[in-house]
């Protein structure tokens, strides 16, 4: 590795941290750009659905199982239910898929 | 009355520390697997608090990617914590001090926000210093064991836990998708488009921080112009 791991732990919590602290204290009325509003508030939705497939399908041992893994999330997603429950759910169906298919 | 304000914020922190506790345990594991050691696993988690953010800070550690390339994936990764930090700015009371409003930037994780902003009138600060108290302590302590006892875990328990980054991002997606069809679109073509990367050819050996980079400027970018939000359902969401 030729780069150092606490210059990266640096440099990615000053950009998190700043990102999290500016608007706070910098911005103290609406911000008024409809585009820029809209914009961050399509992002997170964007980034995680990136972030979650096709990874979810080969996080897993077998893609058939990390396939379980994301309609159930997806199920329980869809009624509601919290963080907690979705996720811990979406690994339980994976370990028991997994113990079917090995 | 202060006081009560603070352990109203903790009690509805429990349920986050939890679900973050099983996250960064997988989080320590990915940690552990390019090479990062407990400390610094810890530390990371300690300074950062974002799921998505530090994921893909340990792949483009892994792949040895350029100082450059993680400021700019942090940044874009985490940009929704802007919109966040406007929405909270209008939030809390105008005199707020400014050391109170830095202390406040530190809690602005998706959950604890959530919350935060669903407390009602104006936020006294207090309430998510309480709120982001044990997830604080959970994120950074669940990764801390994923580093030293990932490898304790067979096999099996850790294909298991590695999905519940990925049921904790489907948890904050598909409610809002459920009830707006343009997120729901922007949710379909954004995986849509993260699985072309994967398996076009020349695309697919773009790193996985520069990926989520183009797709999320180019489908946020196109929602944002073809369907603008209006004031009210932005802060909301």
């Amino acid at each position: 590795m030729k780069h150092n791991v606490y210059i990266y732990i640096f440099i990615m919590a000053a950009v998190t941290y700043l990102i999290r602290t500016l608007p706070l204290t910098l911005i103290r009325k609406d911000i008024k750009n409809k585009f820029i509003r809209s914009f961050l508030h399509y992002v997170p939705y964007v980034t995680l659905s990136a972030m979650t497939f096709p990874a979810i399908i080969t996080a897993t041992q077998s893609p058939v199982s990390g396939a379980v893994g994301l309609v159930v999330a997806v199920v329980l997603a869809l009624f509601d239910r919290s963080l907690f429950t979705v996720a811990t759910a979406a690994c339980g169906a994976v370990f028991l898929c997994e113990l079917f298919i090995r | 009355m202060k006081r009560k304000v603070f352990f109203k914020g903790i009690k509805d922190g429990i349920p986050i520390a939890l679900g973050y506790l099983a996250v960064s345990f997988t989080l320590g594991i990915a940690a552990r697997k390019v090479g990062l050691g407990a400390f610094a696993a810890t530390l990371m988690s300690f300074t950062n608090n974002t799921s998505a953010g530090e994921f893909a800070a340990l792949s483009l550690i892994g792949a040895g990617s350029s100082y450059a390339e993680m400021a700019l994936t942090q940044f874009v990764i985490n940009a929704r914590y802007m919109l966040m930090s406007c929405s909270l700015s209008q939030k809390i009371p105008k005199e707020t001090p400014i050391w109170k409003r830095m202390l406040l930037g530190y809690c602005i994780t998706d959950e604890v926000f959530g919350v935060s902003y669903a407390y009602p009138g104006k936020l006294d600060t207090l309430y998510s210093y309480g709120a982001m108290l044990l997830p604080a302590v959970g994120w950074s302590l669940g990764t801390f064991l994923g580093v030293v006892l990932g490898n304790v875990l067979p096999q099996r328990i850790l294909s298991a836990l590695g999905v519940a980054l990925y049921g904790m991002f489907i948890a904050i997606i598909v409610p809002p998708a459920k009830k707006n069809k343009v997120i729901a679109g922007s949710v379909i073509v954004s995986m849509a488009m993260s699985w072309a990367f994967s398996v076009t050819p020349v695309l697919k050996n773009i790193s996985s921080g520069f990926t989520i980079i183009i797709i999320t400027l180019v489908v946020a970018g196109a929602a944002a112009l073809i369907f603008p939000v209006e004031e009210e359902a932005a802060d909301e969401a």
